[in-house]
């Protein structure tokens, strides 16, 4: 077995998909000689050569418009974005075009492709480097929106995203890329995507996370279980389509839920969240929904960035506070 | 340096008298050929009348005509083969016949249904794109599948001259050369983009010029000539297919109607510049021509069109007895199996339909 970072098990899902399938290329800015500018396609380039690992030009608009293209003629694109930030220009192709095909052709043509993105602060990264805006994506029918929390996910989920036969945006946080190693079995194992997982058992309070706040999240869980408050802590990993079953009877047993994201907080994917418990859940809430989120404010430059992140402390607190409600 | 008009010449085979003014192509030297591609164009005409009829009575909704346009469809779609590729944009009706588009699929997309881009008898081409110039950037990808599996086949994409314009289009030129993938780039220059016209959308001296900045091949041609649209589009398949070499190839032609069904272009549009392009048509044209080469008579021309009427006819009259989606049906298709989020939306949606109807 051997141990990966998140970033080397992104790179082992892929090489484990390239060498079962022809099929699948992998395409963007920088990911061919370079690797990508986090290694995330380190030596793929060499392995499988130019045609399957093309370094585009720098055009994000074209290079998901070329992998629909691509799809539809069977081959399975993964396209690297370099940063959630660039993923904007490309937003007319996922919305317009990769989302509805399937829908607008009643199935004649599809769209089974990867648009990957590193996205989240916490890296001291130039300005337009850090946003987390999965909402806009979440929002969007048509879509997957997955975000891996660990190496073991990461590879798991992104190989399920790979073999799934629908368009999947799948965000990597990349203040976790390279944060810790983990054992994995490289046996080519998908994780099931559309599910969340339990991290955590817990009997007092629901805390529900994806991306790189689960770090701090589940500290919080081991802080609060010091002060005898037992937290169950949930990666959603999918966030859309929604479990909200798993959430839902999390919650049932706990009678408490606290939504934590990196990104702004209005119309987040918490508020969806908090929505549903609210018209699905309402009657096993003990104590009001809160939400420890990053502020509706421009992500402050690195030097600030602390300062929007949802921290352990405002996880706790918010947790202390509906802690309060029996 | 700006370059000059004149550095892409306009090709022309037919004039807009109607007189040859160079040896036929090969494949259009029988006059069955000839006759072929006259069918192809009043065809459409007769379907494009009829189908505005349709929208004005209320049997169909908005509708983007073609009239005036049908010689760069036609011309297209002969000179593709039949494992190339289209990728069009909306006024591509002449070029979807000849790829096994039915009308009756094109009223059933226009009449507020899906199932008219599911193509019964075409499964690979694209339906027509609605977001401009979006789909320039599915040709690449097309024209990388064909490469990358060896294939001898090229793409063709269509836009008009608005979408000349556009991110997209400079992004797909640009990486087409680049990459060197089989994609054709047909610009319908029909002069109009809804109200603006071509001279406030670029500084541009032609829209072929546009090939030199992507380093690509750059074609001019007489889109009211469908001999000259395919002996261009011919050629430009030829260097795609066997030498990956993309192009653009900018077509000269007319608007003729308004944008859609939702538009005025008389709020915009100086009738005399309407009555000039009236006398460049294609189908005047191309009449004159058969009549005076190849003794096309009245009796024959009538004919034809009685012909494409029938066919109209036929087709609206399946497009209006297709069954109705069943309820919730547009639940069905987002994803390769429903969500359960979707299945369960779908069950609420039915329930209230069979409550209150």
């Amino acid at each position: 077995m051997a141990e990966w970072t998140l970033l080397e098990a992104v790179n082992h899902a892929f090489h484990h998909e390239m060498q079962r399938d022809e099929n699948v290329v992998v395409l963007g800015e920088d990911v061919g000689v370079n690797g990508g500018v986090f290694r995330a396609t380190e030596g793929l380039i060499n392995e499988y050569g130019p045609e399957r690992v093309i370094d585009t030009p720098l055009a994000e608009s074209v290079i998901v418009g070329m992998a629909i293209g691509m799809a539809a003629q069977g081959l399975k694109p993964i396209v690297e974005l370099q940063f959630m930030g660039f993923i904007y220009p490309a937003i007319d192709q996922i919305i317009n075009h990769a989302a509805r095909m399937r829908n607008r052709t009643r199935g004649r043509i599809t769209c089974p492709m990867v648009i990957r993105a590193p996205f989240g602060g916490g890296i001291h990264a130039p300005e337009h480097h850090s946003e987390s805006t999965e909402a806009l994506f979440a929002h969007m029918p048509g879509i997957r929106v997955v975000i891996p929390s660990s190496p073991a996910r990461a590879y798991g989920l992104l190989l399920a995203a790979i073999r799934d036969p629908d368009p999947v945006v799948f965000l990597e946080p990349k203040r976790v890329y390279r944060l810790g190693k983990q054992e994995i079995v490289d046996n080519g194992e998908s994780l099931p995507l559309d599910t969340c997982f339990v991290l955590r058992d817990g009997i007092d309070i629901t805390l529900v996370s994806w991306g790189a706040s689960i770090k701090e999240t589940l500290e919080a869980a081991a802080d609060l279980a010091k002060a005898g408050i037992d937290a169950e802590v949930i990666d959603v990993a999918t966030l859309s389509p929604l479990d909200m079953d798993t959430i839902l009877d999390s919650v049932a047993r706990t009678g408490r839920c606290i939504i934590v994201h990196e990104a702004a907080r209005s119309c987040g994917v918490g508020a969806e969240i908090a929505a549903r418990l609210a018209s699905d859940g309402i009657t096993s809430l003990l104590a009001p929904i809160k939400r420890v989120t990053g502020f509706d404010t421009v992500m402050p430059l690195y030097r600030y960035e602390d300062h929007y992140m949802p921290g352990v402390n405002r996880i706790i607190d918010a947790a202390q506070e509906a802690m309060v409600y029996r | 340096m700006q370059g000059s008009e004149s550095q892409f010449e306009i090709v022309e085979f037919l004039n807009p008298a109607g007189e040859l003014l160079r040896p036929l192509p090969d494949a259009l030297s029988s006059r069955d050929s000839l006759i072929h591609l006259y069918q192809i164009m009043v065809q459409t005409r007769v379907f494009d009348q009829a189908a505005i009829n349709l929208q004005r009575t209320g049997s169909m909704g908005t509708y983007a005509s073609v009239e005036g346009q049908e010689a760069v469809g036609t011309g297209i779609g002969f000179a593709m083969h039949k494992d190339d590729v289209l990728v069009p944009y909306y006024r591509d009706i002449s070029t979807q016949i000849q790829r096994g588009v039915l009308l009756e699929e094109i009223l059933r997309y226009w009449g507020g249904d899906e199932w008219g881009m599911h193509f019964k008898h075409q499964q690979q081409d694209f339906p027509i794109s609605v977001p401009i110039a979006t789909q320039s950037c599915h040709a690449t990808g097309i024209g990388y599948a064909f490469k990358y599996r060896k294939q001898a086949r090229a793409v063709v994409t269509t836009c008009g001259d608005g979408a000349t314009s556009k991110g997209d289009f400079y992004e797909s030129i640009n990486l087409a050369g680049a990459m060197g993938l089989p994609v054709v780039f047909v610009v319908n220059n029909n002069r109009w983009a809804i109200s603006v016209p071509l001279k406030k959308q670029t500084a541009a001296k032609t829209i072929a010029h546009k090939s030199l900045a992507a380093g690509i091949t750059g074609y001019r041609v007489d889109g009211n000539d469908p001999i000259a649209v395919y002996h261009v589009v011919n050629q430009a398949l030829d260097l795609a297919r066997n030498k990956h070499q993309p192009s653009i190839i900018e077509a000269l032609t007319y608007r003729l109607c308004d944008h859609t069904t939702a538009d005025d272009a008389s709020r915009y549009r100086p009738q005399q510049e309407l009555d000039e392009a009236r006398k460049l048509e294609p189908l005047i044209r191309f009449k004159t021509f058969l009549k005076n080469d190849h003794g096309w008579s009245s009796k024959e021309d009538e004919a034809l069109y009685a012909q494409c009427t029938k066919q109209v006819k036929k087709s609206i009259k399946v497009y209006q007895s297709y069954p109705d989606q069943p309820d919730g049906e547009f639940f069905d298709y987002m994803f390769a199996q429903p969500t359960a989020d979707l299945e369960k939306q779908k069950q609420e949606w039915l329930a209230e339909v069979k409550h209150h109807g």
